[in-house]
Order: structure tokens, then sequence, then C-alpha cells
């Protein structure tokens, strides 16, 4: 049945998926934890408007979307620690704002057309080579990153008041963490697609977290429940040729309610 | 004042005004924290008690005054692994955080630590250590989520003491603590200050069970209107009468 990993482009689809499955949940404990859940959903839609950009001036949209969301989630951090808006106010603000922005941008440059579609719901056909290479790249970048901040993110993410009194440069960490999510959510776009980044960094995290294990373990869950929705929800969608990005996130909201469900069994 | 029969200065609080917006929360505050000391800072509701910790803690920077711990400036120092915090633990704390009590106890020890520094042997040892202090130590693999507000408060000391600290704040430790729990936490707050000589600072409106604990006592009601022994407290008519300011 595996004669389909004799196509190039299912293969460099499966890469690009594994890779960014892993690193979603390294991101998502953290920014599920802190209350950020919808920061990932903020930050895919300025995304679309990195992608836009991309169409208009004829550049490669997955760095046109790496550029604009790294430096959206900075102003936002800014925003939302100027305390001038609710935090989740400055959310809004980009959120709209950057879809605005997107589909100016769109109607500019003559963008709506089947291409935007593989972008707004993941289409991992259209991977290439390049962008593979780019993905694994950045994601040790991320992962790395997390690796080195890993105890310090814990703490924030716990008590981001004793964690500042014992001396860690929280409000630094804190913009790393964004950025990194920026990277995480600009990557994640050929996968899943703009419209379900969210899910991918969200779901298997808050699945995780319906176990109730220690913090290690639960990361330890959430990359086993995004890595094996990723790659049966890319399997499934091509065998019974259903859209990959929704079929991911079907599997990982499976998985979720078998959870629940085996929990509230006495 | 008695408190020079004790060591030496460890923190030096002088002259602090501080206001939020037009609302003046500490007015001239002088106050100084010596070493092996068990002082109360008490006060009422809004008397400003937790925004002076937050001033002594650095998470505050006050309008006027000066901040020095363990000799130096607050705004030049380093050494955050001297002081150790327990935090009001109903208002910073999620119950579903997915956290064992070992792990939260390790917390403490990633402040002196680098970036990419992975955890020790040391830091397990000393973990341990904390844990045992607090007699919490069968209880290392439960969520910390799953204890009761008792139990949670001492992995909270076990915390900040598995950091090592030559002193340890705690922000009003007793509210919604049931009285049998309240004995048994400030016995073992008493014994870490007479067994590890640890300098222990006490925010709370609780002054009843602070005449009993502490060796001084701050009263502060925006302004510090009364700082001395216990047994001067009781003796100064002023400061009894009005005990709730």
């Amino acid at each position: 049945m595996f004669d389909i990993l004799h196509y190039s482009f299912f293969v460099r689809g499966i890469e690009a998926g594994v890779i960014v499955a892993f690193i979603a949940p390294l991101i998502g404990i953290f920014l599920v934890l802190r209350r950020y859940s919808l920061i990932a959903d903020t930050l895919s839609h300025v995304s679309l408007a990195g992608v836009a950009l991309g169409f208009l001036f004829g550049v490669n949209p997955m760095w046109s979307a790496i550029g604009v969301t790294v430096v959206s989630s900075l102003g936002i951090e800014k925003l939302r620690t100027s305390k001038r808006v609710y935090g989740e106010s400055a959310l809004a603000l980009f959120l709209s704002g950057a879809l605005a922005l997107a589909t100016v941008l769109l109607s500019l440059g003559k963008g709506f057309n089947a291409n935007l579609l593989n972008y707004l719901f993941g289409s991992i056909v259209t991977v290439t080579q390049t962008d593979v290479y780019t993905i694994a790249v950045l994601a040790v970048v991320v992962a790395c990153v997390l690796f080195a901040l890993y105890k310090e993110l814990v703490y924030i993410s716990f008590d981001e008041e004793s964690a500042r009194v014992s001396g860690i440069a929280v409000d630094r960490i804190n913009r790393v963490l964004i950025v990194l999510a920026a990277l995480t959510v600009a990557l994640s776009i050929p996968v899943v697609g703009i419209l379900l980044i969210a899910a991918l960094i969200v779901i298997p995290v808050v699945a995780a977290l319906q176990l109730r294990k220690s913090f290690l373990q639960t990361l330890v869950y959430a990359e086993v429940i995004s890595v094996f929705s990723v790659v049966t929800g890319i399997f499934a969608s091509f065998y019974l040729n259903l859209a990959t990005g929704g079929t991911i996130v079907l599997i990982m909201l499976i998985v979720f309610l078998l959870i629940m469900a085996g929990k509230d069994r006495p | 004042m008695s408190n020079s029969d004790h060591g030496e200065n460890i923190i030096e609080v002088s002259d602090i005004s501080f206001s939020y917006g037009a609302t003046q929360v500490l007015k001239d505050i002088t106050l100084s924290i010596h070493r092996g000391d068990y002082l109360g800072i008490v006060g009422g509701n809004g008397a400003g008690k937790t925004s002076l910790l937050k001033i002594i803690l650095g998470l505050l920077s006050p309008q006027k005054g000066k901040v020095l711990l363990f000799g130096q400036d607050i705004r030049e120092f380093k050494d955050w692994s001297k002081i150790g915090y327990v935090p009001q633990k109903v208002t910073n704390f999620d119950p579903n955080f997915p956290a064992t009590v070992r792990e939260v106890v390790l917390m403490g020890r990633y402040g002196r630590r680098g970036l990419m520094h992975r955890v020790t042997e040391e830091d397990r040892t000393e973990a341990r250590k904390a844990l045992e202090q607090v007699e919490m130590w069968e209880y290392k693999d439960r969520q910390i989520g799953d204890l009761s507000g008792g139990q949670q408060q001492r992995v909270f000391i076990a915390r900040a003491l598995a950091g090592k600290p030559e002193v340890i704040f705690l922000d009003e430790p007793t509210v919604g603590v049931e009285t049998h729990i309240k004995d048994e936490f400030y016995a073992l707050l008493r014994k870490l200050n007479e067994d590890l000589h640890l300098t222990v600072v006490l925010i709370t409106h609780d002054i009843e069970s602070m005449a009993h604990e502490a060796m001084h006592i701050a009263c502060i009601d925006h302004t510090i209107f009364f700082h001395d022994s216990i047994d001067a407290y009781f003796k100064d008519s002023h400061a009894v009468v009005h005990p709730h300011p």
C-alpha cells in the first residue's frame, strides 16, 4: 500500500508534515498554558498578508509570510505589553487589520485564484524541495531556541511573577517566544493552510493536557498526537481524496474527543 | 530601636514613595530588614503592603526613594537567588497546569542557572532537601493542582527554599487556609527562621498571628507608623489601639 511513497511530491509532503507536526506542540504548549492560544490564530491571518505580498512582488510566498509574520509578532507583543489596549484587543486589531491588508493586496495583484486556495487550506503537493529545506532549517532553529529556554519558559508559564523575581529576563523571553510562534505559523502554511494552523498548534496540546501528566509527559503526548494525526491525515487524504489540512485537524479533534470520553469513564 | 541588636542590614528601603496614577499608595517609607529577622509587615486592604513588597522585589519602580538589597542598589542587583519569594497562591496559579510537585520545586533552581543548563544532580538534591524540609517529599510525583491549599503552600515554600535564598518573602500566605493548617504553617516558618537562620518577611493583614509569631513588626498604612519588636508593640498603646488602620 505504500507504493505512494514512490511519488516524490508525496514524500516531500510527508517530510514537511512531520517536521511541522513536531515543532507545533513545542510552541503550542507554552501558548496554550499562557492563554495565548489566539495568538496562533492572529499570526496565521497575518501570514496571509505576507503571502499576498509575495504574490504581488513575485517572491516565494513562504518567505514573505515568514518576514511579515515575525515583524508583526513583535508589534503585537509591544502593543500588548504597552497596556494601551487589552491583550485580546491587540490580537483582534492585528487579525482583522492583516486580513484587510491581505484582501487589498490580493485584489491589487489579481491574487484571488486557485493558487490562493492552496495557501488558505494547505496543499502538500505544491511543497517544493526548497520549501522542505526552509522548513527543516527553521524548524531546527525553533527547536534549539526552545530547548535552550525550556526551563525559563516553563517557569514563566507557571508563575510569571516569581520567574521575574528569580532574575529571569521575562520580557525578553516573551518576545522570543512570540517570534518562534510566528516562524512556526509561517512554516505550517503548506501543510494545513493558513486557516487551520491554529488547530495544529493548539489541539494536540489541549488533548494532551486532559491526561493530567507532568509537564514533560504532557509535551511528549502532544508530540505523539500531533505527528500521528499529521501522518495519518496525509495518508487518509490521499487515499480518500480529501483536503489534507481539514483531514489532519479532524483526526486531531477525534483524538481529543476519545481522550475526553476515556476520562469520563469511571 | 531593638532592631540594632540583630545582624547586618540586608535590605534597606529609604524614603520610598509610590503612586498609581494620582493615587498615592506609599509615602516616605523607610525600613531595614536584618539578617536572621522574622518580620511581619502588617496592614489592612489597600494599605500598600503588597506594593511595598513588589518594590522590594523589583517588580515595581518607586517614583521616589531608594532600595538597597545586600548593600547594592536594586537597579544593579543581579544576585536574585539570595531572595526567595512565595506569591499569593490563590491569585497566581492555574490548578490545571501540568506539573508535578517535583517539577514545581525544580523551578526554584532555574533562576540561578544560565541558559542551556540542564537540570543537574545538585538541582535534584536541593529540590529533594527543600521538599523534605516542608515534609512534602512523599507527594513529589503528585500533580500540583491535586493538592490541598495548605499542601500547595508548602510546595511553594519548598520552591523558594530550593534556590537556597538568604531571605524569603511571603505574600499573604494564610489567606483561605484553615486554622489548624495555619498553625502548622507558622510552626514551619519558625523552624526555617530558627534552624536554617533564614530571614523571613511576611506580608499579612493578620496582626493577631503576627503578634505571636514574628520578632518584629512593621505596621503600614500608606506609610509606616510603627516598626519595632513585638514586645515594644504591646507597650505602644497607639499601635495596639489601632491594629487595623
